[in-house]
């Protein structure tokens, strides 16, 4: 053993090299206000090796980057420990980057003849949050999309240059693959080769001037291995505790949790996204940049920050004088002071804000859904995630209905989303349609009339509103029983996934109602049932409820199988070609909870 | 006071130092890569897709001659998070024989995976990386070609008698005996 090491010395010098690495003079000996540099390296060295593995599952493409990083996250075996690795290293980095800096500058660590030093550190410092928002835009979830394009759209504010460095970061006028490309190559190739360089400088000239001891010295001198070696171990150690913290914490506190770094639902450019927010460390710019009015931005975003870091890298001048020192602790202090405010500022504005906190709840139905849908056995298109979400009745069904329905509808007394809508009701209430206690609601007597039914529809003094309110009102328990048999009938004709145990159970008397509905009741006076009837005035019965007869009557409803010129002021959606045929699908399927459901 | 309470000379001292030291430094570097290696090991925990039967071709479609005619094989592919619905995910020779009997011949060489071709001319299947030669029942014709078998056989069934089904399965490239990739 000691034979081969001392042909690996003859020829690299390793002796001497690792005698110099590790036993460097601590003047004064270890502590551990020295620990904070050797955990930024640690937490660079975790990013390192995480993501040279990430780097094998992760696709940089439109339609793969949500993808790939689902499949890690989900289907691979320890992918939500690595990318949570990854991710919460991270988010605790600049924490312990504000720490280093300020121990350097409480210590006067910056003054000559280290001031090449101090402005290694400083860049060193801007590499990694190019490196975080480089990073957050990868998994191309929804969160990371639109707060690079308020990132990206801020570089566009610029003077004279602005909007072409904009577009060379993005690849062109517009997001898609080539954005995924060039942040990656900057991510992952040339921002972390760059770091290596300067991380290597860096360390080269701290160890070329030495500790700046801390006065009075304590105790008598120390070699860096292993007292301070030890103490740079356990505070590693201690980073490392917190980013596992962080990783399981959902998991400790409600024991079905997520593990690992979120997953939003796939970047969507054609909807608003309310829920967009800068990683937590860039809040105190967002918020900043709240402080400025349109056309101001560029103070907000650019000449003051400019300046604020202009001023950090005077530092080392300033500390020249006794005064100057005490300048920069105070300055130091007070931007971390600032930071802190404006973070708790934006913290507290959201917290507040009943808006933003419906928009994180959606965002997170919407990750929530998108994964089941990707875990179903179709897994995920060629065409990517987001083909799953936008073909999926149960989050697009609310949406169109708030858009296009919820100005006179109502669902369950809201517009789909919760939201209660201003304009006061003025036709029925869908929740349930077609199904039984939603027609036998119709044929009560209190409840056709009502605004849940017909009420606010001029409808309110046609036939069937006659028929319900001074005929079933009276009717002889006999005859409620062969109602109740017929609503049963028309219900099946919906065929509801809700109701398909009944229907099969009911079957006899489903086929008694039918009868009844044909020959007793009166409804064929002016409903069609199963057969053509020219004289008909009122909706086709035939298959009434069904996902089919849905999207018809949402196409058309004044069309003569239905209401024809009586129809109220519903538009013919599909005639008007106000909707496409696939979104009127999505609204009938969602009104008729006709969804992908994983089996229990 | 006993010697015990002594406290520890500075030799133990540091030894103990370095020995937490470097324990400390084992969990750091072993947690991350642990982590990574975790992940990278996966694709070892996959099995491969089991042979499933599809429909190829017709047998109208078949030459009588017995001559081989290469088909794709369309099938639901799933690769990693994507699943395709129908894809062609390889090809089969196909070889009609007296009495309507059909047999296929993976396309893909055993020697290190190339897809083969059916020479007309020679009555030869050739593959175009290494020069292996194999008849048109798939049986090595040279002896210097450098696959350690013939060309692989996969089981035919015939439905509709019309309809011919195919178990598309892929084997071992480079060894002498057939073994099922799983």
């Amino acid at each position: 053993m000691s034979a081969v090491l001392d042909w690996l010395d003859q020829r690299t010098g390793l002796r001497q090299i690792t005698r110099a690495a590790l036993f460097e003079n601590i003047p004064g000996g270890a502590r551990w206000r020295y620990v904070w540099g050797s955990t930024v390296v640690f937490a660079l060295g975790v990013q390192f090796l995480t993501g040279v593995f990430l780097w094998m599952g992760y696709s940089p493409s439109a339609q793969t980057a949500w993808e790939s990083v689902f499949y890690l996250q989900e289907q691979t075996t320890g992918g939500w420990l690595l990318r949570g690795l990854h991710h919460y290293t991270a988010q605790v980095l600049p924490v312990l980057l504000v720490l280093h800096l300020l121990q350097v500058v409480v210590d006067g660590a910056y003054k000559a003849p280290r001031e090449v030093n101090f402005w290694f550190g400083v860049v060193l410092a801007h590499l990694v949050l190019a490196l975080s928002l480089t990073g957050y835009l990868l998994p191309w979830d929804q969160t990371g999309f639109w707060a690079t394009r308020v990132s990206t759209n801020i570089t566009g504010v610029v003077p004279v240059l602005g909007p072409a460095i904009q577009k060379l970061l993005v690849g062109g006028p517009d997001y898609g693959h080539l954005t995924l490309t060039r942040f990656f190559a900057l991510h992952a190739g040339v921002l972390p080769a760059t770091l290596v360089v300067l991380t290597v400088g860096h360390i080269y000239l701290f160890r070329r001037h030495g500790i700046t001891a801390k006065e009075p010295r304590r105790r008598p001198d120390a070699a860096f291995w292993p007292d301070q070696v030890l103490r740079d171990a356990v505070a590693c150690l201690a980073v490392l505790g917190a980013v596992l913290f962080l990783i399981v914490r959902h998991r400790l506190f409600s024991g079905h949790g997520p593990l690992g770094a979120e997953l939003g639902a796939p970047a969507n450019p054609a909807e608003p996204f309310d829920a967009a927010r800068p990683e937590w460390y860039f809040l105190f710019l967002f918020q900043f940049l709240k402080l400025f009015p349109s056309g101001g931005e560029i103070w907000g975003a650019v000449i003051i920050p400019g300046l604020v870091i202009g001023v950090v890298f005077l530092m080392p001048l300033l500390g020249r004088w006794r005064l100057g020192h005490r300048f920069n602790v105070a300055l130091a202090g007070a931007l971390v002071a600032a930071a802190a405010l404006l973070t708790y500022l934006a913290w507290d504005g959201d917290r507040r804000n009943p808006d933003y906190q419906r928009a994180v709840a959606a965002a997170e139905r919407d990750a929530a859904r998108v994964k089941t849908l990707a875990l179903s056995p179709a897994r995920i298109p060629v065409g990517g995630a987001l083909e799953l979400l936008r073909s999926d009745p149960l989050t697009q069904g609310p949406k169109l209905f708030a858009d296009q329905c919820a100005a006179c509808h109502r669902y369950a007394g809201t517009d789909g989303l919760g939201r209660r809508p201003a304009p006061a009701q003025a036709a029925s209430d869908l929740q349930g349609f077609g199904s039984r206690e939603w027609l036998a609601l119709l044929l009560a007597p209190q409840g056709v009339a009502s605004t849940n039914r017909f009420g606010a529809t001029k409808l309110r003094g046609g036939k069937m509103v006659k028929f319900v309110t001074e005929k079933v009102a009276h009717y002889s328990p006999e005859r409620m029983a062969a109602l109740r048999k017929v609503i049963a009938a028309v219900s099946a004709e919906a065929q509801l996934k809700s109701q398909a145990t009944a229907d099969r159970r009911d079957a006899a008397l489903i086929e008694e109602g039918r009868r009844l509905l044909r020959d007793e009741t009166g409804c064929t006076d002016c409903h069609q049932f199963r057969q053509k009837d020219e004289d008909a005035t009122a909706p086709d019965l035939t298959g009434y409820g069904s996902r089919e007869w849905l999207i018809r009557f949402i196409s058309d409803p004044a069309a003569p199988e239905f209401y024809g010129e009586r129809n109220d002021r519903m538009p013919s959606f599909g005639r008007q070609q106000i909707l496409t045929e696939q979104q009127i699908g999505l609204i009938a399927d969602w009104l008729r909870g006709d969804w992908y459901e994983p089996a229990p | 006071m006993t010697h015990d309470d002594q406290p520890p000379g500075p030799q133990r001292r540091v030894f103990l130092q370095q020995l937490c030291a470097t324990a400390a430094g084992a969990v750091l570097g072993t947690v991350p890569f642990g982590a990574g290696l975790t992940v990278f090991f996966d694709p070892l925990r996959r099995p491969a897709a089991a042979g499933r039967a599809v429909r190829v071709a017709s047998l109208d479609a078949l030459p009588a001659d017995g001559v081989p005619r290469r088909f794709p094989v369309v099938e639901a592919r799933v690769d990693a998070w994507n699943r395709i619905p129908a894809v062609p995910v390889g090809a089969v020779y196909l070889r009609r024989r007296a009495g309507n009997q059909v047999e296929a011949l993976s396309a893909i060489c055993p020697h290190a995976g190339c897809m083969v071709n059916f020479v007309p001319a020679l009555g030869r299947f050739q593959c175009p990386c290494h020069n292996s030669v194999f008849t048109t029942e798939g049986r090595i014709a040279d002896p210097a070609s450098p696959a350690p078998r013939g060309l692989d056989a996969l089981e035919v069934s015939l439905r509709a008698d019309n309809e011919i089904y195919v178990n598309y399965q892929r084997f071992a490239a480079g060894v002498a005996e057939k073994i099922p990739l799983a």
